[in-house]
């Protein structure tokens, strides 16, 4: 369609429209950069984390406050996962190692994302493969979909047949540093090595 | 007449088994393994496979230590862990496909028995022309990053914490 098809008045009108719409763009971009300025200067500290209440592997209730005093690595999975899972829990148990001493003010939370499947006993079971030190915790399906709120992660059901256990999970896979006040301190990349882990970690640590 | 058709018959009989033989020879499977897994829940197993003749396809996997198996690829995408089915892997001659860590895996699921850390089972792998290549996996640790029997030194194998 070309402008000279339409009135006057339908022209001014979509002129209109396209000056509001470059407002907008500019109105989102001064939004967008003012957000990330927030951010680079500590502002996730609140988008990140928060309180929760979910089960230990003896279904005793746990909250965020009984990890006070110690940071707080949480890594969100489930125990169906046989690949991904176990491989970060692995460098998180090696980087632990090679903390030494400081891993004593460390502490590593797997919290599934599948608490239809995960009962306290499995949980248990599943973090005692990755060493003493890791914790597994699950929940209501309330309780998860609440602490995953809280910490921006995302997880969704993928079927993958017919029965009614043939499901895996999308999940967010990074962890979460965060210090003896509960407060977001960093996110720590799941694709590197214990080493490298410990080496983020213990840099983040005071 | 009849006698050249028993002959054939004998002969086909006779030469059938060395043909399968030799199509399961074109497919060489390497460090097949596994990790520590819970009874009940899933297990994985990761192997290389090296076809040394015409290209084929891996189209199916089972294993007697679990109700069901699939072949299965982990990804990562915008920092979300993802894992689907995947039907069939292809195979060039030559060219090794590895199943590891993160990637391409055998899925078992549901297991009739918890896998332990020493143990070892069969897994059957079936290709579209080598038919049907069974191998032992050996169990390595809940957490391990790679088999046993590959070189790695330092300060011990991953995943074999107390």
């Amino acid at each position: 369609m070309s402008a000279s098809t339409h009135p006057p008045s339908q022209a001014s009108r979509r002129h209109a429209l396209i000056y509001g719409s470059i407002g907008l763009v500019v109105a989102l971009l001064i939004l967008g950069a003012g957000t990330f300025v927030w951010l680079t200067q500590g502002g996730t500290a609140s988008l990140v984390g928060g309180p929760f209440t979910l089960q230990n592997g003896n279904g005793q209730q746990v909250t965020d406050r009984d990890f006070r005093g110690k940071y707080m690595l949480v890594y969100f999975g489930y125990t169906f996962c046989p690949d991904v899972c176990p491989t970060t829990l692995n460098e998180v148990a090696d980087a632990m190692d090679k903390l030494g001493a400081r891993a004593d003010r460390l502490q590593p939370i797997f919290i599934s994302v599948d608490p239809k499947r995960d009962t306290p006993e499995v949980v248990k079971q599943y973090a005692a493969a990755f060493g003493p030190r890791l914790i597994g915790l699950t929940g209501t399906p309330e309780q998860v979909a609440a602490v995953a709120k809280e910490y921006r992660v995302y997880y969704a059901e993928r079927r993958t047949g017919p029965g009614p256990n043939d499901y895996s999970m999308d999940h967010s896979s990074v962890l979460y540093l965060m210090g003896p006040d509960g407060k977001f301190v960093a996110p720590i990349r799941p694709d590197q090595n214990g080493t490298e882990m410990a080496a983020d970690i213990g840099r983040l640590m005071s | 007449m009849k006698l050249r058709l028993t002959g054939l018959l004998l002969s086909a009989l006779v030469l059938a088994p060395a043909i399968a033989l030799a199509q399961g020879d074109g497919i060489q499977i390497e460090n097949a393994w596994s990790r520590a897994a819970i009874q009940g829940r899933t297990g994985v197993v990761y192997l290389t496979i090296v076809d040394h003749g015409a290209a084929d396809r891996l189209t199916g996997v089972s294993s007697p230590v679990a109700q069901r198996a699939q072949l299965h690829e982990s990804f990562s995408e915008a920092g979300v862990s993802k894992m689907r089915p995947v039907p069939s892997l292809e195979l060039d001659q030559g060219k090794p496909v590895v199943l590891a860590p993160g990637g391409y895996h055998i899925m078992l699921m549901d297991l009739k028995r918890p896998l332990n850390q020493g143990d070892t089972f069969p897994v059957t792998l079936t290709f579209a022309n080598a038919g049907q290549v069974t191998v032992q996996v050996a169990v390595q640790g809940a957490g391990a990053a790679m088999p046993m029997h590959m070189p790695m030194h330092g300060n011990g194998m991953p995943g074999t914490k107390p």
